[in-house]
């Protein structure tokens, strides 16, 4: 699965994207495997009140979405376009 | 260029996303070249504000943006506003890189047959790309950089439509 962090989430993961095999079945599972890997996964998503997800490029608003089927996870900070 | 059936008019529909610098005379003049009946035409340009924190002065800002996703928001933005008004031209240009105080960020235009509906949309259309677009900015000063914040203020304004 492919997984896209942007701003400041891709600075502190250190990479803007990255290719994992994973197991879990939902974005706050994705999460917690991905906790448990390295400390900076910890760092980065500590407080999932400023982080949101697409799920192959759709705005998701439940952490609880199925991943299942999908190809490419992305998570970033609330948006400050315009 | 996307051409959306409504049922009495056809609505263009334009979205860009670019690093280049546009012209707001020239996206107007385009326009009104391609369709001359429409009642009005309002619009939005935003630029990046001359802003100081700490005594030091904004060197420029940095627009990092999703490449896949950020056209599509903007478009199922726009769909939306052609559900609610009826439109007949929305050009959308939002600038990404590097850009320095005074340079142009966002452009919005809508036409329509009346007034208050271009007016609305183009309302409608920039408070969706504050909060709903893939866009972020960092701010780059001279000894630091930080990332803007999100708005509480932006977010609670997407309940009024």
């Amino acid at each position: 699965m492919k997984i896209l962090y942007f701003a400041w989430l891709r600075e502190k993961i250190g990479v803007s994207f990255e290719e994992k095999e994973i197991k879990a079945v939902t974005v706050i599972g994705l999460i917690e495997e991905l906790v448990l890997l390295d400390e900076k996964y910890s760092i980065a998503f500590s407080d999932l009140s400023f982080i949101r997800v697409a799920v192959d490029q759709k705005l998701i608003q439940d952490f609880k979405t199925s991943i299942k089927d999908a190809k490419e996870i992305a998570f970033f900070p609330p948006m400050t376009g315009g | 260029m996307v051409k959306l059936a409504k049922e009495k008019i056809f609505c263009n529909l334009s979205i860009s996303v670019q690093e280049l610098d546009f012209d707001i005379q020239y996206e107007i003049d385009n326009i009104k070249r391609r369709k001359k009946n429409f009642g009005g035409l309002a619009s939005f340009l935003g630029q990046v504000r001359h802003s100081a924190e700490n005594d030091k002065t904004l060197l420029f800002l940095e627009l990092e943006h999703y490449p896949d996703m950020t056209e599509k928001e903007i478009t199922s933005i726009c769909n939306d506003a052609l559900g609610k008004w009826e439109l007949h031209d929305i050009r959308v240009i939002h600038r990404v890189g590097k850009l320095i105080p005074g340079d142009n960020i966002v452009l919005v235009l809508a036409t329509s047959s009346h007034r208050e509906e271009a007016f609305k949309a183009v309302e409608f259309i920039m408070d969706f790309l504050k909060s709903r677009v893939p866009i972020w900015k960092k701010e780059h000063y001279e000894n630091n950089s930080s990332w803007v914040k999100s708005k509480k203020s932006d977010e609670e304004l997407l309940s009024r439509w």
